[in-house]
């Protein structure tokens, strides 16, 4: 091909060099090397705390390097703030949007500029980039009523105003429908097709070998290799992303499902405030050894599914079952004292609290279940024998019992609540985004331990939006849209289409979800 | 240059600890300065006002006695400071439990036995924890706002005290001035006990740190207050109501801030009138906080604000400084506290200049 021969030849249109930064007691990137060419979708790997945030925050001017280079088309250059990135020409979408629920598309866009543009020619300005993208969006619509796909692409929209000639997206796939990311690819693919480079940051292997020419790793702040991810497999650069071997979840020999232990019936809440979700006539039940999966994008409910089950709000009394029990009317404590146990989805200030203790934080939710309470007062001994258990069993890299919630890194704060409730032996467990931000070597001990639980007898549901860890995790899957869950599928028989049209793949219009699921079947 | 403040993941126990030391002597180095610039003597206004009381002993009785009912609110106020539910009204709980003794002393005035104290005290903690009841419910059920509704109260119990000790509760034989009848000497509690200069009131108060000690560092209950101020929805998860600790914080800090008016009229005045108010439950607030929220650091930090209110008068008479010193003097602890505790749990971080390259560091 002549063009990648010119593009070779051509000066890297981003290159670090020996860039290091360090943060009090971490070395955060260490000597790090990067080259990005024009034209080029360059994935950054590496697990969570390998450096990566850290590295695309010197790039867009947040943080600044302690040593190194970085070096734009050539010249060497100093990124003192965002603002001074976006006049380079660097743009970049954060993982978390940051969007005024209450105001339309073009309003937020235009709080978020540094140049002020009378509103008509924004949004002239807006609809040329949209047209030129083929990207779907009405910059009069209010934010509340869009979808999670749409939201992104408000933040695209603003970074491409900038025709930037670097675009950094951050795991920008993590809230996707199937369908969604396919049509973000397509955007990302025109967007190289014309010039720009990508740094596309992510842990989903699988997308960076569909989408990537190039991609760096890290590994411990440190630059490890630089690959064609279109001649590597998923499984070659995860061990090169951990540095070690990944193991394969193992599903005990001959599990057998038994009775129904788990179950709701006909569950269904009002809404709770402006941007809540009802939940509609809910239905489900999982087996005494089943792992039942919950489907579907952020926002349709799953939160408010979670709090139903855990006991944070009152359900009718026999809408929840536990092994035959009805227990809806039960608050937190009274439901785990019957052997149900839950995580939700944020670890700091719901699942745990950072200000506290290790062992605190197990007292959190142990402290009746595993006798730590008499005459009102907690036995602090058993709460700190119960955390340093924990710490041990599920391998959690902190002092001990004694540090704080706060001082552990995400991951291994994930393993030490997993392990928190894994360890009170529930008879029914149910868990949000077990695996949500967390690197993959402890991903994969979370998933081994929930299988192992399921294997024990616990009747297991797992809401999560990251479909590839429900396909690996369950027995079966349903998908919740819009506060309803769709009917049960059995994991080995489902196709990704179908759940990413249940999903909402077609947003805003329930009926046209039906309709295309409906013809899906039909062929 | 930036200028940053980024969260410390660790808190330093030695800091938290020394950190109300750094505020009093940081109150000492401003005071003396401010009170200089404007014309008095400022390092001996704050000499006569920190340290004549400690030195010399006959001030200790007047310490102790101003101390009694700061630690007593002070301890009440500190669960619900943990839940982050504000009682800003602990003067007027305070009052109420003074009407509340005094309400008993009026219908006992001609009985006698050792059951009238005890009974006084207990209709004054009643009656503190009455005031503070409509802050919770109003809070509770309608999300009124705790910190204005509790110090709203205080001004409906100073028009309480008004137009009881003016009215039905005046005293006949008290040539029409506004107060009740003097306490019978069995509706009295001595003055010092033990042999020592200290009132019965500093007794209770150090007993009860140690069991406030207990319950909020090993009772479930205790555990529950945290988590709902320090992270509501966590504390919904672990099956706490947010709604049980606005309840129950409130009635403590209106019981014990009950108590402590309840005791002042029994050792101290010996009688209820118009000069009553005396500011504790508001500087109760400041020895919360310089305290740590902790019993015992409370303890310390109530005798300290005592000798800040004796050695303001001192300071009145000696360097001739006005009334409002003291105050002044309470209000930087309070600054100065807060401020400290920002750098306790933040780190200050100055940037200088540009980012040193590589080639600078080779």
């Amino acid at each position: 091909m002549a063009d990648s021969a010119i593009l070779q030849q051509a000066k890297p249109r981003l290159e670090l060099r020996g860039v290091t930064k360090r943060f009090p007691g971490v070395l955060a990137n260490d000597n790090v090397n990067l080259k990005v060419k024009p034209g080029e979708i360059h994935a950054l790997l590496g697990e969570n705390g390998a450096g990566k945030s850290t590295l695309v925050k010197m790039i867009y001017g947040v943080l600044a390097p302690d040593a190194g280079e970085i070096l734009w088309n050539g010249d060497p250059v100093q990124v003192t703030s965002p603002r001074a990135a976006r006049r380079l020409g660097v743009g970049m979408v954060f993982q978390h949007f940051s969007l005024f629920e209450a105001l339309t598309v073009l309003e937020n866009i235009a709080l978020g500029l540094d140049a002020k543009f009378s509103q008509r020619e924004l949004e002239a300005e807006i609809r040329r980039v949209l047209d030129l993208y083929g990207l779907k969006l009405d910059p009069r619509r209010i934010v509340t009523t869009l979808s999670v796909g749409e939201r992104q692409r408000i933040e695209i929209v603003r970074a491409l105003l900038l025709n930037p000639k670097l675009l950094i997206m951050d795991e920008p796939t993590s809230v996707l429908t199937p369908q969604e990311v396919e049509q973000l690819f397509e955007t990302l693919r025109k967007l190289a097709a014309q010039g720009c480079s990508i740094l596309y940051i992510s842990h989903k292997l699988h997308e960076i070998i569909a989408l990537c020419e190039t991609a760096t790793i890290l590994r411990g702040g440190k630059f490890v290799a630089e690959c064609d991810p279109r001649n590597e497999t998923s499984k070659s650069m995860a061990e090169l992303m951990i540095g070690a071997n990944l193991k394969e979840i193992s599903r005990g020999p001959g599990r057998t499902l038994g009775a129904e232990k788990f179950a709701a019936r006909n569950l269904s809440l009002p809404k709770h405030g402006d941007f809540g979700v009802a939940l509609k006539d809910i239905s489900f039940s999982v087996r005494a050894g089943e792992i039942l999966g919950v489907a579907g994008v952020a926002g349709n409910g799953q939160n408010e599914l979670m709090e139903a089950l855990s006991g944070e709000a009152g359900a009718r009394d026999d809408a929840i079952l536990l092994e035959g029990s009805p227990i809806g009317a039960l608050n937190p404590t009274g439901r785990r004292a019957r052997g149900l146990c839950a995580v939700p989805e944020e670890r700091n200030g719901h699942a745990a609290v950072a200000e506290l203790t290790l062992a605190l934080n197990g007292a959190l939710t142990a402290r009746r279940r595993m006798g730590f309470v008499s005459a009102g007062l907690i036995n602090m001994g058993r709460a700190r024998a119960y955390a340093t258990k924990v710490i041990g069993a599920f391998t959690v890299k902190a002092l001990g019992y004694q540090s704080t919630a706060g001082s552990l890194s995400g991951g291994n704060l994930q393993k030490f609540i997993m392990g928190r409730e894994i360890l009170q032996e529930p008879s029914a467990i149910a868990v949000s985004q077990p695996t949500w931000g967390v690197d993959a070597g402890a991903a994969a001990a979370i998933r081994q331990a929930l299988v192992d639980l399921a294997s024990r007898g616990c009747a297991i549901l797992v809401i999560s939006s990251d479909l590839d860890e429900l396909l690996e995790l369950c027995d079966s899957l349903v998908v919740i849209n819009l506060g309803s869950l769709s009917r049960v599928m059995k994991v080995g028989e489902v196709s990704i289409e179908e759940i990413g049209l249940l999903m909402g793949g077609v947003h805003g219009d329930p009926q046209a979800t039906v309709e295309m699921t409906e013809a899906l079947h039909a062929h | 240059m930036r200028i940053r403040l980024e969260k410390r993941r660790e808190l330093s126990r030695v800091m938290l600890a020394l950190s109300p030391i750094g505020a009093v002597v940081m109150t000492m180095i401003v005071g003396a300065i401010i009170f200089e610039g404007i014309g008095y003597d400022g390092p001996r206004a704050v000499f006569e006002i920190f340290f004549t009381p400690v030195l010399a002993s006959y001030k200790w009785p007047d310490v102790a006695a101003k101390a009694a009912p700061l630690i007593l609110i002070a301890l009440g106020l500190t669960f619900g400071n943990q839940a982050k539910v504000w009682n800003i009204g602990a003067e007027g709980q305070y009052l109420l439990g003074a009407l509340g003794g005094a309400g008993v002393a009026i219908l006992t005035q001609s009985m006698h036995g050792p059951w009238i104290v005890p009974l006084m005290i207990l209709a004054g903690m009643a009656a503190g924890a009455l005031w503070a009841a409509p802050v919770a419910f109003l809070r509770n059920r309608y999300g009124v706002n705790e910190i204005l509704s509790s110090l709203m109260l205080v001004y409906v119990a100073l028009q309480l005290l008004n137009y009881l000790v003016t009215g039905p509760w005046k005293d006949p034989n008290g040539q029409n001035f506004p107060q009740t009848a003097p306490f019978t000497p069995d509706q009295r509690l001595p003055a010092h006990l033990f042999g020592l200069p200290f009132p019965p009131g500093l007794y209770i108060a150090f007993a009860l740190a140690l069991v406030f000690w207990l319950v909020m560092s090993r009772s479930e209950y205790g555990l529950g207050v945290r988590i709902v101020g320090e992270a509501p929805k966590a504390a919904r998860y672990a099956g706490y109501r947010a709604s049980n600790a606005v309840w129950s914080t409130m009635l403590i800090s209106g019981g014990m801030a009950g108590l402590a008016g309840v005791l002042e009229t029994t050792t101290q005045s010996g009688q209820l009138n118009l000069g009553f108010p005396s500011g504790y439950g508001f500087t109760a607030i400041i020895v919360s906080f310089l305290g740590r929220l902790h019993p015992m650091g409370i303890f310390l930090a109530g005798i300290v604000l005592a000798i800040s209110y004796v050695g303001g008068q001192v300071a009145q008479t000696t360097v001739h400084v006005p009334s409002s010193t003291a105050g002044i003097f309470q209000a930087m602890m309070l600054f100065f506290i807060l401020a400290s505790d920002v750098l306790v749990r933040r780190r200050l971080r100055i940037e200088w200049g540009a980012p040193k390259t590589a080639a600078a560091r080779a």
